[in-house]
């Protein structure tokens, strides 16, 4: 309580130090990514989503990308011969984890020259058991940055389906495999790419009457994890601005749950909305321009949209009742949101003017946490009577369970609409981990965190 | 506790408040004449303004009030408690304090948070019709977040879907 009222004080004296006493340092990203080569356009294998267990045995040679000369690079202390393998490692596990593939990484395969990337030794490669391979560069350039090239070869057929090449910043050249894994993941089933991402969460760590909750974030593989605060204050459901800019959290760093948007270039962050309300559920519109959030005025909650660069917020829902959270549809049109109007939490669209409002879910349990797909054919959502993570059709329609934990919830979508994340809460201990299942609800697989997890918020492909 | 004890309660309340409303008499009334020695006074406890004080006065069982799964109702056994609380708060106006609402692990956490909150003004504003001012009173909502019966069971659940009154300074 004193610590409470010590808060409070230091809030009135010095409102921003206050505000912003939770931060860690502000992080350094790390540049763009150049495109060098562009993709070739060829027929993609086009799979559906029922089909996606053929391609469990398309086995994929993934050996040491080759260099040109090996010189030494911010991205590696053993050089670029080193980062090439580096390379291949990253490409395996993206692509073994996602289920789809058999890859074998560069630990298991002979390394190819850096003439033979481009013009394949075939007979190398055709005794290993892999209808596909992928061979690679990395060349250090003179301005300090990488450039890594990435093919993809048919072995039967004995020719290059796709190949694209990069420009990065030594720190940056993680996202170059994620690039060339999203390269043969999208040639391979003509899905959109996915890999090139990255995840905002919620690190939890203490015993289950006193967890220490951080905002996280790192790429979609769980590497280059970074805290963004302290632990002194609980933060909640996170979610990155499209551009990756920014990230609109709940923090109760005046004592209070408030939305926050943290900078994550300057490292400051501002109140979403001045108001002495308590204010939750932060959700970004696709184009960045707006900010969804609810707030409760005397026990009655409602959602709001406020211009993402400040303004005058505007209430889009006045049931009474608790309205709360919110997701647009990919074309900004409609928002698909949470409300117990109706008695228990139901699922319901309406226009992103707030107008027109009508239940979606009539399947019998609870509906919450609805989240429209990036693609717009699915809205995942948590069955809080079951506690599972289920999808369906923005009419409501073709119900269908994923997951069967003892309670997941709070999905959130992959960029190309195929793989959904959730945390799971373990019954008693109260430990929470990230977990990812795609939409056959057959891959289902533990996201690796280096403490608990929860509240994932998956972003869009990287700018 | 049955309405006939509600309803005393009620009235001493009333009582309490209308007591601190009324203004110094004109006339102080003679002192008090010395019949026996003063005893010493012995350090008495905890001060006012602490939570030790307030859980003192009331009962501790009287300082949280429980719901039902989703609910946000204030049923008979809870105005008995709230009227305990208003009562307390009425004998030291100087007081402000916090209704801290809290629900249990079994809800989405977003909507857990506005449950809270909605249950910690509902004892607010029961609080608020027995006449403490509103001005008074905080609210904060800790959703499922702050926990205390750790198991995963209805026992459990129950005692974790609350408003718990807390003094803040």
């Amino acid at each position: 309580m004193k610590q409470l009222f010590i808060l409070a004080t230091a809030l009135v004296a010095a409102p921003l130090a206050a505000q912003n006493e939770d931060l860690g340092q502000p992080i350094q990203e790390g540049g763009e990514v150049e495109t060098v080569m562009e993709a070739e356009d060829g027929e993609g294998l086009t799979f559906t989503i029922t089909d996606e267990t053929a391609l469990e045995d398309l086995g994929i040679a993934i050996p040491g990308f080759a260099t040109d000369a090996d010189v030494a690079t911010p991205a590696n202390q053993n050089g670029t011969a080193a980062l090439g393998k580096e390379l291949a490692r990253v490409i395996t596990a993206d692509l073994r984890n996602n289920g789809l593939f058999k890859p074998t990484g560069p630990d298991a395969l002979p390394q190819p020259t850096f003439p033979e990337i481009n013009a394949p030794n075939w007979p190398t490669w055709s005794n290993r058991g892999a209808e596909m391979l992928v061979h690679g560069y990395v060349r250090a350039r003179s301005d300090n940055r990488l450039t890594v090239g990435c093919y993809l070869y048919d072995m039967a057929l004995q020719q290059q389906l796709v190949r694209e090449g990069w420009v990065v910043e030594p720190a940056n050249w993680r996202r170059a495999a994620h690039k060339c894994a999203d390269l043969v993941y999208s040639r391979l089933t003509g899905e959109s790419p996915f890999f090139d991402s990255r995840i905002a969460y919620i690190a939890e760590t203490g015993p289950k009457d006193n967890r220490t909750k951080r905002l996280a974030i790192m790429d979609s593989d769980g590497a280059n994890h970074r805290f963004i605060t302290t632990g002194r204050s609980t933060a909640l459901t996170p979610r990155y601005s499209p551009d990756y800019k920014k990230l609109s959290y709940l923090s109760y760093v005046d004592g209070n749950p408030r939305i926050y948007v943290y900078d994550i270039g300057t490292g400051r962050q501002t109140l979403v909305t001045q108001s002495d309300n308590p204010t939750f559920a932060p959700r970004w519109s696709p184009d960045g321009r707006y900010i969804l959030y609810s707030m409760a005025v005397n026990g009655n909650t409602d959602i709001y949209r406020v211009p993402s660069t400040g303004g005058t917020p505007q209430r889009l829902t006045d049931a009474p009742g608790i309205d709360i959270g919110g997701s647009y549809s990919p074309d900004g049109s409609r928002i698909v949101f949470e409300s117990d109007r109706s008695g228990g939490q139901q699922c319901y669209v309406m226009n992103s003017d707030g107008s027109n409002p009508r239940r979606i879910s009539f399947f019998g349990g609870r509906c919450a946490t609805p989240e429209w797909s990036p693609r717009g054919d699915q809205i995942a959502f948590t069955n809080a009577s079951s506690f599972n993570v289920g999808v369906m059709t923005p009419s409501g329609g073709s119900v269908r369970t994923l997951t069967r934990g003892w309670q997941d919830e709070a999905p959130t979508w992959a960029p190309n609409g195929r793989i959904i994340q959730f945390f799971r809460t373990e019954r008693n201990s109260g430990k929470a981990s990230l977990w990812q299942v795609d939409l056959t609800g057959e891959n289902e697989r533990r996201l690796p965190t280096p403490v608990d997890g929860s509240d994932p918020a998956w972003g869009p492909i990287l700018p | 506790m049955n309405t006939r004890v509600a309803t005393g309660l009620m009235l001493a309340s009333t009582i309490a408040l209308a007591a601190c409303q009324k203004k110094a008499p004109e006339e102080l009334p003679p002192p008090p004449t010395q019949t026996a020695t003063p005893t010493p006074t012995a350090p008495t406890g905890p001060t006012v303004g602490t939570q030790q004080h307030f859980t003192d006065a009331v009962g501790v069982a009287n300082t949280v009030v429980y719901f039902d799964t989703d609910r946000y109702n204030i049923d008979a056994e809870d105005s008995a408690k709230l009227q305990v609380q208003g009562q307390y708060f009425s004998q030291y106006p100087q007081l402000n304090f916090t209704v801290e609402g809290h629900a249990d692990e079994r809800g989405t956490r977003e909507y857990n948070l506005a449950l809270g909150e909605r249950r910690a003004n509902a004892a607010k504003n029961y609080l608020v019709s027995i006449g403490i001012p509103a001005n008074r009173i905080r609210t904060v909502s800790y959703g499922k977040e702050r926990p205390v019966a750790l198991g995963s069971n209805e026992s459990a659940w129950a005692q974790n879907r609350r408003a718990a009154t807390v003094v803040i300074n």
